[in-house]
C-alpha cells in the first residue's frame, strides 16, 4: 500500500502512542559507591489521552521511572519517546525545547514563595521568551480553568494545599503540554480535597486531550480516575493491565497487598486464622468477582435456588472501579465439588468469576502473606454459619 | 565639645559611611557572583564542578580566617595599585572590601542552600536553562536571605572600619581611639561609641523591615 494518507490517518489516531519506554533502566551510585538499581528494563507504550497510574511500595522506583519521562533523571539505558521524539537522543537546547511538551506537578507543589499565583503560572512562558501579552492572554484562562481567577494576586503561603496545587496544574498547563506527568500530586492533601484535584484532572484530560501519568500511593486516586495502571517493585513493572482487571484479578502479593485498601479482595487476616482452628471438613473458600452491568442482579439468589446451594458469606464489597460497579464477595460452602463447578459455570455465564482459595485454609506457612489489614469487611463473628443462604432458603 | 571637635566628628561619621558603603556595595558585588558560583558548583548543584567549588571554597575560607588587622598590612601593594595610595580612606575601602566580598559569598550560599531544591528540578521540568535557574528561582527565592546577609555585613564592616585608622582611613572609631584614648577626652569616646550604636540599630532595623516585606513564606 504505502499511500500518503494510510501514515497521516495512523499520525491523527486519538488512540497513537503518545510515550514509549524502551528497555529503561536506571541505577545511582551512592557516595559510598553501592549500586541502586531503582529502574530494571521497562518497557511500556502509554496511549495518546489515557490516564496512566503507577503504583508500588515506598522505593520501587516509581518517582525514578516518572522523572525518566522527562529526563530529569536521564536513563542509564534504554529510550525514551514521547510525543513521537526520542529524548534520549536530543541535545540539551532540544531537550528543553521538548520539556514544553511535557508539564509536571509535584506532591509539594514545588511553587516560587516570591511569585503570587499569577506570577507562578506565567513563570514556563517566561521561561519561553514570550511577550507580557501573550502571558497574559494564556495566563488568565488557566486561572479560570483552575477556578484560582479571584487569588490570582496572593502569594503561594496565602493559598491552601489544593489551591496551591490547582496553581501548580495551571502552571504545568501553561505550555501547552501535551503530557501531564504527576508525583503524588494529592498525596499531601485531605480526601475531598483529593477528589476535586482528581476531578480537575479528569476534565483537563477529557477537554484537552491530555495523556496523563500519575503516580500515588493512594488506590482511591487510581481507582478513581485511571484507565490503566502498573504495578512497580524493586524497579520492575511487575503488572500492567487496565485497573478494571488489575484490581478484579491481581496477579502478584505485592499488587493484593496495595489494592487492598481499596477492595475487599483479601480475606481479612483474622478471619482466616478462625477459620483455620475449625473443623471444616470438605468446605471450599471461595471468591467471587462480580464485574459489569450483571452485578445489581440477583444473580446469587438465582444460583442459589438453581443449584440448592449452601454458604456462608465471610466477607465482600461492591464498589465502583472506573465508574463501573465491581464487586469481591469471599465464602465457604460445603456443597459439593459437582455443584460447585455448575454454579461456577452459571455464574461465569454471568460475568462473576469464581477463584477457588481452599488452600488458604491451610496453615499458614511461616512469615504469612501479607499482614496488611483490609479496612472494608463484613464481620463474622463465632462459627462459619451459613446464614445468609438460610436466610435466602427462608424467604424464597 | 568645641565646634573643630564637632566638625571633626562629622567628617569621621562620613568617612566611615563611606568605607562601610563603598566596601559593602563592592562587596555584594563580588560576593554574589561568588555565593552563586559556590552553589552551583557544587555537587548537589545545578553546574556540579567539584574541583572549582573547593577552590573557591579554600580561598574564601583563607581570606575569611586571616584577621582583619593582618589583611589591612597584607594587601598594601593591591591597595596601592587600585586607590593610587596606601593611606587615607579610600586605601581602607580596598581591605574592607576584600574582607566583605567572602562573607557575603558564603552568607549568600547558606541563603541559596536553603531555596527547595523542588522549586529547581520544577524550572528543569519547565525547560529553564541554567541561566534562568539562577536569575528566576535562586536569587528571587533567596533574596530576603541575601538581604539579610547584606545587613550582618553591613553591621560587621562598621566594626572592621573602626581599625581603618591603623593606616590613615580615618573614620569614628579611629577618632575615638585618637582624641577619647589617646587624648583622654573620654566624652568623644561615649559619643562615638554612642552614634555607632545607632547606625547599627538603624542599619539592623532597615535591613530586617525590608526582609520581612520581601519574604512571602
Ligand atoms: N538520587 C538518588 N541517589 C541514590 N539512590 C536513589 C536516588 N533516588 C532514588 N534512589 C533510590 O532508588 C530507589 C527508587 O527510588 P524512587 O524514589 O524512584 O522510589 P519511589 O517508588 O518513588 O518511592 P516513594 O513511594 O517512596 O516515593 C530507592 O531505593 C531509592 O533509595
Ligand atoms: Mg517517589
Amino acid at each position: 500500500m504505502g499511500s500518503p494518507t494510510a501514515g497521516l490517518a495512523a499520525r491523527t489516531d486519538a488512540r497513537h502512542t503518545m510515550i514509549e519506554l524502551t528497555h529503561v533502566s536506571q541505577h545511582y551510585v551512592d557516595n559510598q559507591g553501592a549500586l541502586t538499581h531503582a529502574v530494571r528494563d521497562v518497557s511500556l507504550q502509554i496511549a495518546s489521552g489515557e490516564i496512566f497510574g503507577i503504583i508500588g511500595r515506598s522505593g520501587a522506583g516509581k518517582s525514578t521511572l516518572v522523572r525518566s519521562l522527562n529526563l530529569l533523571h536521564r536513563p542509564s539505558s534504554g529510550t525514551v519517546h514521547v510525543a513521537g521524539r526520542e529524548l534520549t537522543a536530543l541535545s540539551p537546547d532540544a531537550l528543553r525545547e521538548a520539556r514544553h511538551e511535557i508539564g509536571m506537578i509535584f506532591q509539594h507543589f514545588n511553587l516560587l514563595s516570591s511569585r503570587t499565583v499569577y506570577g507562578n503560572v506565567a513563570l514556563p512562558l517566561e521561561l519561553a521568551g514570550q511577550s507580557r501579552t501573550q502571558i497574559r492572554e494564556a495566563v488568565e484562562p488557566l486561572l479560570e480553568l483552575v477556578g484560582l481567577a479571584a487569588q490570582r494576586d496572593r502569594y503561594p503561603s496565602q493559598l491552601s494545599g489544593g489551591q496551591k496545587q490547582r496553581v501548580g496544574i495551571a502552571r504545568a498547563l501553561a505550555s501547552r503540554p501535551k503530557v501531564l506527568l504527576s508525583d503524588e500530586a494529592t498525596s499531601a492533601l485531605d480526601p475531598e480535597t483529593t477528589r476535586a484535584i482528581l476531578d480537575l484532572l479528569r476534565k483537563i484530560n477529557r477537554e484537552l486531550g491530555l495523556t496523563i501519568v500519575l503516580i500515588t500511593h493512594q488506590m482511591q486516586v487510581v481507582k478513581q480516575i485511571c484507565d490503566r495502571v502498573a504495578v512497580m517493585d524493586a524497579g520492575r513493572v511487575i503488572e500492567l493491565g487496565s485497573v478494571l482487571d488489575v484490581f478484579r484479578t491481581p496477579q502478584h502479593d505485592v499488587t493484593r497487598a496495595l489494592i487492598g485498601d481499596v477492595i475487599a479482595h483479601e480475606l481479612p487476616s483474622g478471619i482466616l486464622e478462625r477459620l483455620r482452628k475449625q473443623e471444616l471438613g470438605a468446605a471450599r473458600l471461595l471468591r467471587l468477582a462480580f464485574t459489569g452491568d450483571e452485578v445489581d442482579r440477583p444473580l446469587l439468589s438465582e444460583a442459589v435456588r438453581r443449584f440448592d446451594l449452601d454458604f456462608s458469606i465471610l466477607h465482600g464489597q461492591v464498589d465502583e472501579v472506573q465508574g463501573q460497579p465491581f464487586g469481591s464477595l469471599t465464602i465457604l460452602t460445603r456443597a459439593s465439588p459437582a455443584t460447585i463447578a455448575e454454579a461456577s459455570a452459571f455464574l461465569a455465564e454471568h460475568g462473576v468469576s469464581t477463584e477457588d482459595l481452599t488452600a488458604q485454609l491451610l496453615p499458614a506457612p511461616s512469615g504469612s502473606s501479607s499482614g496488611a489489614s483490609a479496612p472494608h469487611l463484613t464481620l463474622l463473628r463465632g462459627d462459619a454459619v451459613p446464614l445468609a443462604t438460610e436466610a435466602l432458603n427462608r424467604v424464597a | 565639645m568645641s565646634p573643630e571637635l564637632l566638625a571633626l566628628f562629622w567628617d569621621s561619621f562620613l568617612e566611615t559611611l563611606a568605607m562601610v558603603g563603598t566596601a559593602g556595595l563592592v562587596g555584594a558585588l563580588v560576593g554574589i557572583p561568588l555565593g552563586v558560583a559556590l552553589h552551583v558548583t557544587d555537587e548537589q548543584g545545578i553546574l556540579p564542578h567539584p574541583w572549582l567549588s573547593r577552590t573557591l571554597g579554600i580561598v574564601i575560607n583563607a581570606v575569611r580566617s586571616t584577621p582583619f588587622i593582618i589583611l589591612l598590612v597584607a594587601v598594601i601593594p593591591l591597595t596601592r595599585v587600585l586607590a593610587g595610595s596606601s593611606i587615607g580612606t579610600a586605601a581602607a575601602i580596598v581591605p574592607l572590601t576584600i574582607a566583605a566580598a567572602p562573607f557575603i559569598a558564603r552568607l549568600v550560599e547558606t541563603a541559596l542552600r536553603e531555596v527547595d531544591r523542588g522549586l529547581v528540578e520544577a524550572a528543569q521540568a519547565m525547560g529553564a536553562t541554567n541561566l534562568q535557574i539562577v536569575t528566576k528561582i535562586l536569587l528571587p527565592e533567596a533574596l530576603p536571605g541575601i538581604v539579610a546577609a547584606f545587613t550582618v555585613t553591613l553591621v560587621s564592616l562598621v566594626g572592621y572600619s573602626a581599625m581603618a585608622g591603623a593606616i590613615g582611613g580615618g573614620g569614628l572609631g579611629d577618632l575615638g581611639i585618637r582624641y577619647g584614648y589617646q587624648r583622654f577626652l573620654p566624652e568623644v569616646m561615649l559619643l562615638v561609641v554612642l552614634v555607632l550604636i545607632a547606625f547599627v540599630q538603624i542599619v539592623q532595623s532597615a535591613g530586617d523591615r525590608l526582609v520581612r516585606k520581601l519574604s512571602h513564606r
